[in-house]
């Protein structure tokens, strides 16, 4: 019972919301809209269980002196100050909570992002290194797409340079972005099959 | 107010006008019964005409609602006000202002907006999920029946024992990151599923399996899912539930708390299992820095590549979905597998067909799979 009741409810939750897809009127959107505002009620009872997770991993570490856990203080005051921040009335009047949001968290998120640009130099170093055939011809793409997206890769080849950088990107990119797609989808049709049918059933732990 | 005068004008002189032309008005197609497609043509003897005002009422004309003004060359209208009620019948008149100001009536017969229980533009949809959905089904049958099914190597998942080994002879963590995206997400489910093979192996070796959670939801389920396997492995005493645990629902700050994870345990081995975004390269190259092994895998077509460029092996697309029945080998699940390859013969005789029927002037293929959402 204890693994078939989660099986027959998944396989009606799922079998509902597939028709709702082939169906436009009201009630099925209505039922839609209401699976929705469930899935939320169940997002928020789980924020609880994440904050105590959340707040007992940084506990524990302050306890044990683990590496660098002068830092979990940072953690548990941001999260007290946000909360505070987000609920109490004298604060919540003033934004402070917008404030923190677009003052501290957004350029901080920010900073983390414009890291991305010095990784992607130094993945494409170790990924174009011509050691094999297909490394080699990685490498000779990728020189045409960057000269033929740069204005000095025009002017010295007379748009040869950009001519076969849209090729790249157009037809043989295209090729195979769409083959992907393709077997992505029907992967994506196979598995939802498999857990509507309960032969999939590792999201239930033990199976 | 002048919208309002010209309507009451309208309303006077509705008993006795005769109306030449009419307005098409039909209910809309595949919609939940709130909207009304309109469309007119003006008589060849009209012309100058700068605008129009669209007005609602219902058979017993209690009430004249301005709809819209619609500038003096649209020829049609859709009607999806939020005052529309489904199963209630409308009658639409148009006033079309003429640059000497006079106003020219046309006038739609009743129409009801209804609810429809069949939306006809997603009938290719529905033919191929039924001819997919009779494919596995066939297939499952097949595997039962006993027939043995190939299912070629994939790389990453054959290459999940060798790190975990690597882990422990290193005496390092493994860390698991299960993607940032919700539970719902088919990709975070196949992240389940090698989370489980993962976890009762590192139960078997005795390693350490770190397990960092970007939404509540999904850790709930990773928890269990990693109890279940060291529950099945013999060891439920070794299972720590703090080596589970959520970090932040922030893209960045939990991009930035894995990092500094991986930079101070120093993990033998990465797994980046699920949905990824921007921060895929981050962490991957974070984790080669940190000198792990690392195996990535998701659908996430934009942050394949960078996974292919940062770590030693990539689940691509649907290898990551096909890793549950890889590694169970169950025929049922294999049978799944089988009829994705099926599909895929199908698909490709249907787009070679289109490439030749489109190259002798013919577009039947695509008109016949045009989908109208």
């Amino acid at each position: 019972m204890k693994k078939q009741l989660p099986v027959f409810l998944t396989f009606i939750c799922a079998f509902i919301l597939t028709v709702q897809y082939f169906v436009p009127h009201r009630t099925f959107e209505q039922i839609y809209e209401v699976s929705n505002i469930w899935l939320q009620i169940i997002g928020v009872f789980s924020i609880f269980l994440g904050i105590i997770s959340l707040v007992s991993q940084h506990i524990m570490k302050i306890r044990r002196r683990n590496r660098q856990w002068q830092y979990s203080f940072i953690t548990l005051g941001g999260l007290i100050i946000m909360v505070a921040a987000g609920l109490f009335p004298p604060l919540q009047e003033r934004g402070a909570y917008e404030w923190l949001y677009d003052h501290v968290l957004n350029p901080i998120s920010a900073t983390m992002f414009s890291l991305l640009a010095f990784f992607i130099a130094s993945a494409a170093f170790r990924a174009f290194r011509a050691r094999s055939a297909i490394a080699t011809i990685l490498l000779l793409a990728a020189v045409f797409v960057m000269l033929g997206r740069v204005p000095l890769g025009d002017r010295l080849s007379h748009g040869f340079f950009p001519a076969v950088a849209n090729w790249l990107l157009n037809v043989p990119n295209v090729a195979a972005k769409r083959a992907i797609l393709i077997g992505v989808g029907l992967g994506e049709a196979s598995m939802a099959l498999r857990v509507m049918l309960g032969i999939e059933r590792s999201y239930m732990a033990g199976d | 107010m002048r919208i309002l005068g010209v309507a009451v004008i309208v309303v006077v002189f509705l008993g006795s006008a005769s109306f030449s032309q009419t307005i098409d008005a039909i209910d809309s197609p595949n919609d939940h019964g709130q909207s009304v497609h309109l469309s007119w043509q003006l008589p060849d003897t009209l012309s100058g005409v700068t605008g129009f005002i669209l007005l609602r009422t219902t058979p017993a004309r209690v009430h004249l609602d301005t709809v819209a003004a619609i500038p003096g060359h649209v020829r049609e209208y859709v009607d999806s006000s939020e005052e529309l009620v489904n199963g209630t019948a409308y009658i639409y008149e148009l006033i079309a202002n003429q640059d000497g100001g006079s106003a020219v009536i046309m006038m739609s017969s009743p129409v009801t907006p209804k609810g429809q229980w069949y939306h006809t533009g997603k009938t290719v949809i529905l033919v191929f999920a039924l001819v997919f959905s009779f494919l596995v089904l066939l297939m499952i049958q097949r595997a039962r029946a006993g027939q043995e099914l190939y299912v070629r190597p994939i790389g990453g998942i054959d290459a999940v024992d060798e790190a975990i080994g690597r882990a422990t002879e290193m005496g390092r963590p493994i860390l698991f990151v299960p993607g940032i995206s919700e539970a719902s997400e088919v990709a975070t489910i196949a992240a389940f599923t090698i989370l489980g093979r993962v976890a009762k192996r590192t139960a078997e070796y005795q390693t350490r399996l770190v397990v960092p959670n970007i939404y509540a939801t999904v850790m709930i389920i990773c928890q269990e899912v990693v109890k279940a396997a060291y529950m099945d492995a013999g060891r439920p005493d070794t299972y720590n539930e703090n080596d589970v645990f959520y970090v932040t629902s922030e893209q960045f700050p939990f991009t930035a708390a894995v990092n500094g994870l991986m930079l101070r345990e120093r993990p033998a081995t990465n797994f980046y299992l699920g949905k990824f975004y921007a921060e895929s390269l981050i962490l991957a190259e974070t984790g080669f820095q940190a000198g792990s092994m690392q195996i990535a895998g998701t659908d996430e077509l934009t942050q394949i590549p960078f996974f292919v460029a940062a770590c030693d092996y990539t689940l691509m697309g649907e290898e990551l979905y096909a890793a549950s029945a890889y590694l169970s080998k169950d025929p049922l699940q294999l049978g799944t597998l089988k009829a994705q390859d099926l599909a895929k013969v199908i698909i490709v005789i249907i787009l070679l067909l289109g490439i030749i029927l489109t190259s002798f002037g013919t577009d039947i293929v695509s008109r016949l799979l045009a989908i109208n959402l």
